[in-house]
């Protein structure tokens, strides 16, 4: 759990960098803080495990004050993924995941299990990289090394600083995505940076778009995009609004405006509970036919008519409505 | 140079010698560079977290290292005396600057990504400084280690002059003595001193990041290893010590005459002319190889010694003037010999003594001296032609060759050039036949013993009598070089041994023998 209550920051030049942000992050919630460069996002998440210090306001991590904290025991218990990987080039990659459980002390065994379960999940085969340097690695496996590092001492909350940014588009997908898959992360309070829009809506269980230092909206996504706070988070959007409304409409969420009629035909592939419309129609697209869905037990067929006609209602619904629409 | 032996039979004859100062040059590096190491790379550290001091310590180690060696040498002796440890002061100031300022670039150089990993992770500043930085810098701090190590050797050289040893003994003695075996039994190993250091960082240099772990184990052991040799070629000894020019030490009528003749065997250090009367006054150096002219005889109350088996050849002082430029300009030879006869050896004392110790302008007691004589003329400043006139870099070089501008410049149409402060005999008589200079003032025992280098059989029927020996430098050089001796000055500034007067009174000591006694019985 972490918490920020009316945190300041100002540049050494006086010019406020960050300005009474607040927000709560739960266990097991991933926070996306989303913004341009310049915005204050990064000087928000290094204020959270003291790689900067706050002019004013509180921060609180696991219910107690981080200035209350020994800072190395606090950095220790907080998993910090960087951009640019920042891993040690003179240490091998078992060495590079081990850092922190060495510095917490375990002894070498439990480190090295520790280490070849993580690499065992991140896809990396510990026979062939356990004793590689980070050089010899590509980048997206730099990444998932960087990655298995901050995961090293299983730390309840884990800062992620554009993780996925160095990487090229495809690298950068199939990372986001085992990312998204891994079981170490469902239990923990993650916080992660990026100006990325299309990752922080397929990342984030919430978004927090922040613009000159301040917060402009915190939200789901679907908050975001058909209830903005203001002007500037209608903007934000503007560019990728159809692609994003789509991503953020789930299937479950449409449901009571979609056909009803049952299917009890045997069926090749069922969309998963929480699909959005858009993977549906990207299913739709690639098998050139209906797909199947199903809730309440009951197993349904769409088409694309159908599922644009449910997505337009829904919207005009919503924009009437003028609230959070967020059902499940 | 006839009858030199070939570099191997040189290396060969002297090889205990070699051993002894090549050990002693590796343990002057050493010890250097390890104080350099332990004092530097804490200090290198220190200004990457104290930013504002950066400034200032790079200033200073980027000053000490622009002093020039001998320089730096010089300013040691007052506060450290001579010996081992002004020579390990000076190298060590010399090595400082690039192992402070590789060691300060090298840990911001490390990659602030990575810093900054390790810091998010909750290393402390000691964690990050072992693990991380000093890792990271490592290369970098050993291409500084590297660089102070080749200067060093280098620079050690230099200690020969301040008594310290090393390979600087054979170079400087083989420069001053004409003898180009010696100097390259000096400069060949310390040239493969250098390159051997070299390669060896630069190997520790690219050992992979794994191994780099315990090069930093074995680097410190190494270091004390080398460090130890300056101690393996320990003092043996008498209860007197001597202290010679790296010239004296390889002359026979120097130190070898000493050993044959008398059979004087006593510890020994090699040490420069330009501090070595002080060494003896200040009570480091008991007995030196002075010249009787020098001032400083006089100036630090010393007595010279009797050479009651005559080992010190005459050494009257002419000067010696290439053919062509007196056939050039006939009346240069008359201008020059207007100061033959003149000067005595209590006279050239005198004058050295107003120079060295009084340090008075040489050019001033030239004029102030001629001008006494009657022989000062205004300058006609002519405009017929360009004499150059050379010295070697002691006393009397200086105000002969001033005399000899005046002279010039007073009764001929010529102007006089001064090239002074050419480090030795070899240096000032190539100078001569190469033309780069016209004349110099030298001496008849030199040009007999070292530029000649005559067959002992000559020597000795000719030693022991100044006229003859006048006589046959004048026919050889003639011969030779196409290069004349002129009338001898008046003076003779022969080698001689001398201590301190007060010490030489106690011991009854007047002569060499009475020293080889003293010695043989304590």
């Amino acid at each position: 759990m972490i918490k920020l209550e009316r945190v300041n920051k100002s540049f050494q030049n006086g010019k406020p960098a960050v300005s009474d942000v607040s927000f709560e992050v739960n266990t097991g919630e991933t926070l996306v803080l989303l913004g341009t460069s310049g915005s204050g996002k990064t000087t928000t998440l290094r204020m959270i495990n003291r790689l900067i210090a706050p002019d004013s306001g509180k921060i609180y991590v696991n219910g107690e004050a981080v200035t209350a904290q020994e800072t190395t025991s606090l950095r220790r218990n907080i998993g910090y993924v960087l951009q640019d990987n920042g891993l040690f080039p003179h240490y091998t990659v078992a060495e590079n995941i081990g850092i922190v459980p060495s510095l917490l002390k375990w002894d070498k065994k439990r480190i090295e299990e520790r280490t070849r379960t993580l690499m065992e999940k991140l896809h990396l085969p510990a026979d062939e990289y356990y004793d590689a340097y980070p050089q010899q690695l590509s980048g997206g496996q730099q990444q998932r090394v960087g990655l298995a590092r901050a995961l090293a001492a299983d730390p309840p909350v884990l800062l992620m600083d554009e993780p996925f940014g160095a990487l090229d588009p495809v690298t950068r997908a199939s990372v986001r995505n085992e990312f998204r898959s891994l079981d170490e992360i469902s239990n923990k309070t993650v916080i992660m940076v990026t100006h990325d829009v299309q990752e922080a809506f397929q990342l984030g269980d919430r978004i927090c778009l922040m613009d000159k230092g301040t917060i402009q909206q915190t939200g789901t996504p679907a908050e975001l995009l058909f209830s903005p706070a203001n002007e500037f988070v209608t903007q934000f959007f503007r560019e990728q609004r159809l692609l994003l409304e789509l991503n953020a409409v789930k299937l479950s969420d449409i449901r009571t405006l979609l056909p009803t009629d049952h299917v009890t035909e045997k069926v090749s592939f069922i969309l998963p509970e929480d699909a959005s419309c858009w993977d549906a129609l990207e299913q739709m697209t690639t098998l050139s036919a209906p797909v199947y869905y199903s809730f309440d037990d009951k197993l349904i067929r769409i088409d694309s008519a159908a599922l644009m006609q449910a997505f337009t209602q829904y919207k005009q619904t919503i924009s009437s409505n003028g609230r959070s629409t967020r059902l499940s | 140079m006839e009858d030199q032996p070939g570099f191997p039979e040189f290396v060969q004859q002297q090889a205990g010698k070699l051993l002894e100062q090549t050990l002693q040059h590796i343990g002057l590096t050493f010890i250097s560079l390890l104080i350099a190491v332990v004092i530097g790379v804490p200090l290198g550290i220190l200004i990457t977290r104290k930013k504002k001091l950066a400034g200032a310590i790079l200033g200073i180690a980027g000053v000490l290292q622009t002093i020039p060696s001998i320089a730096l040498l010089g300013f040691m002796i007052p506060l450290l005396g001579i010996g081992a440890k002004p020579a390990i002061v000076a190298l060590f100031l010399y090595a400082l600057l690039p192992i402070i300022r590789n060691t300060y670039t090298g840990i911001l150089q490390v990659d602030a990504t990575v810093i900054d990993a390790a810091t998010g992770m909750g290393m402390s500043q000691q964690q990050l400084l072992l693990k991380v930085q000093l890792p990271l810098a490592m290369p970098v701090i050993l291409a500084g280690i590297r660089t102070a190590t080749v200067i060093n050797v280098g620079v050690a050289t230099l200690a020969a002059y301040i008594a310290a040893g090393g390979l600087g003994e054979f170079i400087f003695g083989g420069i001053a003595l004409n003898n180009t075996n010696m100097i390259l039994a000096g400069a060949i190993p310390a040239a493969l001193l250098a390159i051997l250091f070299d390669t060896g960082v630069a190997r520790l240099q690219k050992l992979r990041m794994r191994s780099v772990k315990t090069a930093l184990y074995i680097l410190p052991f190494l270091l004390l290893i080398l460090s130890s040799f300056y101690l393996l070629p320990a003092a043996y000894g008498s209860s007197l010590v001597a202290g010679f020019t790296p010239e004296f030490m390889g002359r026979k009528d120097g130190n070898l005459g000493l050993k044959q003749v008398y059979g004087l065997d006593m510890r020994t250090v090699v040490i420069s002319d330009m501090i070595m009367y002080k060494a003896a006054y200040e009570k480091t150096l008991d007995v030196i190889s002075g010249s009787s002219t020098d001032g400083r005889v006089k100036a630090f109350d010393l007595q010279v010694l009797e050479d009651d088996k005559h080992i010190f050849p005459p050494y009257y002082a002419a000067p010696i003037v290439r053919q062509a430029t007196l056939d050039k300009y006939p009346e240069l030879a008359p201008a020059l010999n207007k100061l033959s006869g003149i000067i005595n050896d209590s006279v050239m004392t005198e004058l050295n003594y107003k120079v060295d110790h009084l340090k008075q302008d040489p050019a001033l007691v030239a004029s102030d001296f001629l001008k006494a004589k009657g022989l000062l003329q205004p300058a006609r400043k002519g405009a017929k032609g360009t004499v150059v006139i050379g010295a070697k870099i002691f006393g009397d070089g200086y105000i002969l060759a001033n005399m000899y501008k005046l002279l010039v410049n007073g009764y001929t149409d010529l102007e006089a050039v001064t090239k002074t402060g050419l480090g030795g005999t070899k240096i000032c008589f190539d100078a001569l036949t190469n033309g780069q200079i016209d004349l110099y003032p030298e001496y008849t025992g030199t040009g007999l013993l070292v530029i000649l280098q005559a067959d002992k059989t000559v020597i000795d029927s000719l030693i022991a009598d100044k006229q003859k020996v006048y006589d046959y430098v004048s026919t050889a050089f003639m011969q030779q070089y196409q290069i004349r001796w002129l009338p001898p000055i008046g003076f003779n500034n022969t080698y001689a041994l001398m201590m301190r007067k007060q010490q030489a009174t106690e011991l009854h000591i007047t002569s060499i023998s009475d020293l080889k006694e003293y010695l043989q019985h304590h």
